[in-house]
């Protein structure tokens, strides 16, 4: 079976002025997102506990929330999770001092609510400093990340192609966290595992394009940049798509069978693996063509490799 | 060579596939080893309560018993623990019921993350700010002995705790330099700067602040794990994180208030001198004198300790465990400034003297007061009894203990009376059994259906190649469960098996490069052995560039987070690595074995 069959190249570089425009307009709407409105950001960066308790009647909320407010716990959030059994309670972080007694402090006061004890789930408490860390180096890890791509495509290809492929990857990063902050998502540990996966991901594609246009500067000596270019998308355009789809559907099967606790990994991933595709075919390329690719930038710094030299018959 | 890899990580797998065991972990208390004999006592006693074992058998110092069902192995917990009384504890258990042959071989199942088994995590910090305000104000003390004893007038020795710094102020300037040179040639550890106004002040070095924290965390470290050990967890983690960091995880532990108490809970000691004059029948029988007070020692003998406490344990600066001259076992306790004298002003005229070292420890109790708040329960234990040699100055050392094990726990316990650093806990997680269970079977219905998505599809689109692409897949996986398995520190986490349905889905890539390539060739015009060949060959390259970026990001993955994301980390890197494995190598045997002979250019791909 074969999706895509192309007689002849198609001409993705015709677009690339638009597809530039339009990730810019996205990459400028999640920049606006970021700055005002923010991340909604999980419990393992901001600090505080959250409680997830299971009751053996349904739970009333209203209940719950007025007996922890009684307790001092007035701004805690209270909220169904999954059936009207589970509750979840999130509550900001305080002194250190307190913050140790929280756990059972609010579970001695749910159980006044409930009939027959509650079930404890889970119970995370995370001092304000950790979360603060945490966001230090996951930012860290993202740059770290952006900035080893960068010199290893730089010493495999051309500073103008790693700047394309670390500008496309910036992209996906930038608009996946738009999304999650346009849309308030919960921004936690596994979404930023996510996001990191999603870079190496991303690259992949972005890496396979360039290798096939290095070759193919190689074979069509009479062609232009833009037909070369074209002529590379267009014949791994069938794996790039493929494989995306192969990993978008084990990341649906995620979404919808891993549970609550990978749902925004799985969001993260499936969200960014689109915007990834559609990265590594319209954007990677044309920067680096914009940037000014010639067909000799790539020649002498290529490396010789056991059959790549052949020449075509 | 393709083979025999995949025979390994195979039986290396296998031991995922067998159930756990319901089982008892019983071990001493203080370290020391349970004995053989205690299996037959043991097995009698369950015998009695008719309760049906499936084997008790001592291994590494503890005796591991394991049951057929859960129920027998809570009542069988509380045999044991009467039988055994307080030296031993016993913790529940989940064995693997991996068979003699694959344990022969080192082959045991993967390790499960808390998120999976359920349990308590704790991150506790170590507060260097107090620690290092206890150095300080010992130093001021330590100063004031040493110019008085090198004879240099001094108008004042005061302790700057803001900037970690002793401030000194002489009267003259020829003073502050002989100070200077008198005090650095002692502690050259230390940084000596002269101030304004006829001062000298003394700042830690770079190295001295390291070695400081290196210990309070080291020493922590030693105390946790003792308590843990008390408290009868199997597999317990106690391990550094970061500069200033502890993680503590607790599997299978619900009472996360309990097990606090427990971890935090406060340990001091005490020297006294024996009261000789004292009849230890008739303190037995009630009758004390005054000056004197009723003491036990581990073996529940009596002993009469004199009230006065000669030293405190927040004196000890450090303690090591080692041999005396005659090889006996001892420990070699430093004391501070003000320890070391009234240690001999204490000591002076009581040469000959026997002298107890007390343990006491604040201890939790099952019992809880009127405002719900847990007793605690102060338990007081007299752990040596020795015979003062000499005139005990700044350091001395303890004899006449029974075994070397026991010097060592004399030493950690003596080193958990300094305590140097107190310790907060910056974060708790709790997983509830239930959670943990149900994170497994979605974790395991995810990668099941996952792998068969992309197994029919791979069938579909690429026929014949892609059932050759699917076995490789299959490989990847055993593989993967296989190498998870053998590396010791490799534990399963619930994003670790998002990652593994992750590593699925991108497995295939590398199948897709080449087979893509394959058509390629064969569209060119060339014959099926050429194509193969070409594909494999051209598409490796692709392959290795796309693969080392995804590689570089997972380590730093791995670097960046903690538990479970680490899991995810780990099991995307591995995955990496096998994919390339069995996408390459184990695909390309196949297509070599089955279409390698096939002349034309007809291939089912």
């Amino acid at each position: 079976m074969r999706l895509f069959k192309f007689t002849k190249a198609v001409d993705f570089m015709k677009v690339k002025i638009p597809a530039i425009l339009l990730s810019t307009v996205l990459v400028l709407g999640s920049l606006f997102s970021l700055f005002t409105q923010g991340l909604n950001l999980g419990l393992d960066f901001t600090g505080g506990t959250v409680i997830e308790v299971k009751f053996e009647q349904q739970a009333d909320l209203s209940k719950v929330r007025n007996a922890l407010a009684e307790n001092g716990f007035a701004d805690a959030q209270v909220a169904y999770f999954g059936t009207s059994q589970d509750v979840m309670i999130r509550i900001a972080p305080r002194q250190e001092l307190d913050q140790k007694a929280i756990g059972e402090q609010v579970l001695t006061t749910l159980n006044t609510v409930a009939e027959t004890p509650v079930t404890v789930r889970k119970v995370d408490i995370v001092g304000s400093s950790v979360g603060d860390e945490l966001k230090e180096d996951g930012f860290l890890a993202v740059l770290a990340a952006l900035v080893v791509i960068l010199l290893y495509v730089a010493a495999r290809f051309e500073w103008r192609f790693s700047v394309g492929a670390v500008a496309s990857l910036l992209h996906d990063v930038i608009i996946t966290m738009g999304l999650f902050s346009v849309f308030r998502l919960e921004f936690d540990l596994t979404v930023l595992a996510a996001i990191l996966a999603l870079i190496g991901y991303s690259i992949n594609d972005t890496i396979v394009v360039f290798d096939r246009i290095r070759e193919m500067f190689r074979k069509m000596r009479d062609a232009t940049v833009d037909e070369t270019v074209n002529e590379a998308i267009t014949s791994t355009l069938s794996r790039t798509t493929m494989t995306s789809f192969t990993t978008a559907l084990t990341l649906i099967v995620l979404f919808f069978m891993g549970g609550t606790m990978i749902h925004g990994f799985a969001t993260a991933l499936l969200f960014g693996i689109a915007i990834g595709t559609y990265s590594s075919i319209y954007i990677a390329s044309s920067i680096a063509v914009l940037l000014g690719a010639s067909r000799e930038d790539l020649m002498p710094t290529v490396i010789e490799k056991e059959g790549e030299g052949t020449p075509s018959v | 060579m393709v083979v025999v890899v995949l025979t390994v990580s195979m039986i290396y797998a296998l031991p995922n596939i067998y159930p756990e065991d319901p089982s008892l972990q019983i071990s001493a208390t203080r370290g020391a080893e349970v004995s053989a004999d205690k299996v037959a006592v043991l097995e009698q006693a369950l015998q009695k309560n008719q309760l049906a074992v499936k084997s008790v058998v001592l291994e590494k110092g503890q005796i591991l018993a394991r049951f057929s069902s859960a129920e027998d192995q809570l009542k069988a917990r509380e045999v044991i623990a009467a039988e055994l009384g307080q030296d031993y504890v016993t913790a529940l258990n989940m064995a693997p019921a991996t068979p003699a042959w694959l344990a022969g071989i080192g082959a045991s199942p993967m390790k499960l993350g808390l998120d999976l088994r359920g349990g308590v995590h704790f991150l506790m910090e170590v507060d260097m700010k107090t620690a290092m305000e206890k150095n300080v104000n010992d130093l001021v003390q330590i100063y004031r002995t040493d110019l008085r004893e090198a004879k240099i007038r001094y108008s004042g020795v005061t302790a700057d705790l803001l900037k970690q710094q002793v401030v000194i102020r002489f009267r003259t300037a020829e003073d502050v330099a002989a100070a200077k040179a008198a005090l650095s040639k002692k502690d050259q550890d230390m940084t000596f700067n002269e101030g304004d106004d006829n001062t000298l002040i003394a700042s830690f070095s770079e190295q001295r602040l390291k070695a400081l924290r290196e210990d309070a965390v080291a020493q922590n470290i030693t105390i946790i794990r003792n308590r843990v050990n008390a408290i009868g967890v199997a597999e317990p983690l106690v391990q550094r994180q970061g500069a200033e960091r502890i993680v503590v995880q607790l599997p299978g532990v619900q009472d996360t208030a309990r097990a606090k108490e427990i971890l935090g809970a406060t340990a001091t000691l005490e020297f006294r001198l024996l009261d000789e004059t004292a009849d230890v029948q008739s303190a037995l029988a009630g009758r004390v004198p005054p000056s004197a007070e009723l003491f036990y020692d581990r073996n529940g003998n009596p002993v009469v300790l004199q009230k006065r406490v000669m030293l405190t344990g927040n004196h000890i600066v450090g303690a090591n465990a080692g041999y005396d001259e005659n090889g006996r076992p001892r420990v070699s306790i430093d004391l501070d400034a003000k320890g070391g004298n009234s240690m001999s002003a204490g000591t002076k005229d009581a040469i000959g003297k026997p002298m107890a070292t007390v343990f006491i420890e604040y201890k939790p109790t099952d019992k809880k007061d009127a405002n719900g708040k847990t007793i605690m329960e102060k338990k007081q234990e007299v752990v040596s009894v020795a015979t003062i040699q000499a005139r005990l100055g700044r350091s001395f050392q303890i004899t006449g203990l029974d075994a070397p094990g026991e010097a060592q726990n004399l030493a950690v316990l003596l080193r958990a009376g300094a305590l140097i650093a107190p310790i907060l806990i910056v974060e708790e997680r709790t997983i509830g059994p239930s959670l943990g269970q149900e994170n497994i079977d979605l974790g395991l219905s995810a990668i099941m259906w996952g792998m068969i998505a992309v197994l029919v599809f791979m069938v579909i689109y690429y026929k014949w190649f892609g059932v050759i692409a699917n076995i490789a897949l299959a490989a990847n996986l055993v593989m993967l469960i296989g190498i998870m398995s053998m590396v010791p520190g490799a534990t399963l986490t619930l994003p670790g098996m998002a990652g593994i349905v992750l590593t699925v889905g991108m497995a295939v890539d590398a199948n897709v490069l080449i087979f893509e390539r394959i058509r390629e060739e064969l569209a060119e015009g060339r014959s099926a052995i050429h194509a193969i060949h070409e594909g494999y060959d051209r598409a490796f390259a692709t392959i290795a560039d796309s693969n080392v970026t995804t590689l570089l990001v997972a380590l730093i993955l791995f670097g960046v987070g903690t538990g479970p994301v680490k899991g995810f980390a780990v099991t995307l890197a591995l995955g990496i690595c096998t994919s390339i494995f069995t996408a390459v190598l184990v695909s390309r045997v196949l297509v070599n074995l089955i279409w390698g002979q096939r002349r034309g250019s007809e291939l089912p791909v």
